[in-house]
């Protein structure tokens, strides 16, 4: 088998691939290895030399990409910040830990938002990915370069992290899947934080199936995160062709009345809900009254608890230290040193909302208007069994388009960030192309209704029948496209 | 709105040194930013409990089991200074 024909597997194909012998572990890695260590996107931030030892288990000698902020032992965890340049922590993420007791080999480690902040990965320390749809474009973030590197197959899957739509939106504008589980799923011990009561690692893949595959092996309830709680029933391997009886609630505050919302990204959203009529779903226009301001308590929160978080970057125990005369200028200056402009300006804005005297005017109302979006959801799934919305309002934007103007660019968060704030799983599944580019189609569900989620998103892949394989073939490669002919669901 | 005074405490208590361009720059981006959160004041939240956490889970209790911690070489092999055994800082009055 060449080595074109092994990346064009799906994670599940080349499990299968492997388990009969028509594929090895080292092919499969080298193959990876060379397409990762060879791209031009600036996915990845490092790409080990050679695959680690690999235990035997399901997903064994499948490699796996992983974003920069997972700590993986001895290998550099930076979260793509300056002031964790070179770091390479003593111990692994539970998450990790799970995959490689899965039998998974780490890849590499993948570029981002400096610590995940951010809609485009241009605040990375280590410079923009590129989308491998346009190279002029952004890939969205902050789990850019996981996202980069699954639609352009330099890697077979991706693990990331969502806050706000750091899996959902990136995915979408590079016409892969991603989905964000139920708060609590996934352990965040050895993730480094951002916003600890948002932040939930999640798969990035191909197609559905592997979402389902990945995120089965990264659930657990561990004793290192007491929020971690698992899932009340295993994740199954999706196999609905049909919705019949599925009843889908389509907000307008996250669709039609959405502001910034393109036309374009519209009449995609419009094609996927026939194609759910056509499948069986009834649809209905209803009303999440509190979701447009979900946005406003958000840039609250997240910054909040950021601000709060990021205090031990102090220059201390570990990562970048600047010369200080005293201490306090140890700290103030490693920090203006080591901290980038978006990092900067939330820390300051979460630290406004918490100080003396604005608290309950910001935090404290932000909490309640929380309370307020959850009790929509919770509502409206008693009548819906998902609410549908566009991923993001916009396709792929130019790079540096955005990065001027930070409330324009908090606005493509505008309909993830609600399921965040809500705690609630919601998958991106590609949903067709405007202008040329990737747009992405949102199925949220209740509290732990991940497989009925990926059912739904399943039998709709099947009805869309996206074709990534233009990502694909153009790559992060400087060589030849994939030959035609290769198995998978890429179109190739 | 978010004058540049309101900058520079913010800044101090965040223990974040600032350039005069970057004070300048964060008191619009600042001000922008609050304007448009600004928008929950229209709500009505009388009576609303803030959200604790978004799942409904009771305590979270695990057994309290003495585990072993990292070595302290291996922690301090990442230390940018280290003095007899700890991490090494300057004086707070230097």
């Amino acid at each position: 088998m060449t080595a074109t024909d092994a990346v064009a597997f799906t994670a599940a194909q080349a499990v299968d691939a492997l388990a009969r012998g028509d594929l090895s572990a080292g092919e499969l890695f080298a193959a990876y290895r060379e397409r990762a260590a060879g791209e031009e996107l600036n996915a990845f931030t490092w790409v080990a030399e050679e695959a680690p030892a690999v235990q035997d288990g399901p997903l064994k000698g499948v490699p796996v990409a992983v974003k920069d902020l997972f700590c993986t032992r001895g290998v550099p965890s930076q979260s793509g910040s300056r002031i964790l340049e070179g770091y390479r922590p003593p111990y692994t993420a539970t998450v990790v830990e799970n995959l490689e007791r899965a039998g998974t080999t780490l890849l590499g480690k993948t570029n981002q938002d400096e610590f995940a902040m951010g809609s485009s990965n241009e605040n990375s320390a280590f410079g923009p990915v590129l989308n491998p749809w346009d190279r002029g474009r952004v890939p969205g973030g902050s789990s850019g370069g996981s996202a980069a590197a699954v639609a352009a197959g330099l890697t077979p899957w991706a693990i990331a992290t969502d806050t706000g739509g750091s899996i959902r939106q990136p995915a979408a504008l590079c016409g892969i899947v991603g989905m964000k589980p139920t708060y609590g799923a996934v352990s965040r011990y050895g993730m480094i934080a951002f916003a600890s009561s948002l932040d939930q690692a999640g798969p990035l893949t191909r197609d559905v199936t592997d979402a389902a595959l990945l995120l089965g092996h990264m659930v657990s309830r561990d004793p290192r995160d007491s929020t971690s709680i698992g899932l009340p029933e295993a994740i199954r391997l999706p196999d609905a062709r049909r919705l019949d009886g599925i009843r889908l609630g389509v907000p307008e505050e996250l669709s039609g009345e959405a502001e910034g919302i393109e036309p374009g990204v519209m009449e995609a959203f419009e094609a996927t809900l026939r194609v759910a009529q056509e499948l069986g779903a009834s649809l209905e226009t209803m009303r999440l009254p509190h979701a447009e301001h979900g946005l406003s308590a958000y840039y609250v929160l997240a910054p909040a608890e950021a601000s709060s978080n990021l205090a031990r970057y102090d220059g201390v125990r570990y990562g970048l230290r600047s010369d200080g005369s005293d201490l306090v200028s140890l700290y103030t200056q490693t920090r203006h040193d080591g901290f980038g402009p978006e990092v900067k300006r939330r820390i300051m804005l979460g630290t406004y909302a918490l100080s003396s005297g604005y608290y309950d005017a910001y935090y404290g109302r932000a909490q309640k208007v929380r309370t307020k979006i959850a009790q929509d959801f919770h509502e409206a799934f008693e009548r819906f069994d998902f609410v549908v919305t566009p991923t993001a309002p916009t396709v792929a934007f130019g790079l540096g388009t955005k990065v001027h103007d930070p409330l324009a660019m908090y606005l493509n968060d505008y309909c993830t960030v609600p399921m965040s704030l809500a705690g609630t799983p919601a998958i991106s599944i590609p949903n067709g192309l405007s202008e040329g580019l990737p747009t992405g189609f949102q199925i949220a569900g209740p509290a732990f209704s991940e497989n009925a989620i990926l059912d739904a998103a399943h039998a709709l892949e099947g009805a869309i029948g996206f074709d990534g394989s233009r990502a694909f073939s153009r790559g992060g490669m400087p060589s030849t496209p994939p030959e035609r002919g290769a198995p998978g669901p890429l179109g190739l | 709105m978010i004058d540049r005074e309101q900058v520079l405490h913010v800044a101090r208590l965040a223990r974040l040194e600032l350039t005069d361009e970057e004070v300048a720059r964060m008191a619009g981006e600042l001000s922008d930013v609050l304007g448009h959160i600004e928008r929950i004041d229209q709500l009505d939240l009388e009576g609303v409990a803030p959200t604790t956490h978004v799942v409904d889970v009771p305590n979270a209790l695990r057994a309290d089991e003495p585990a072993p911690s990292l070595p302290r070489e291996v922690v301090l092999e990442r230390a940018p200074a280290v003095e007899a055994d700890g991490f090494s800082v300057p004086s707070p009055q230097a």
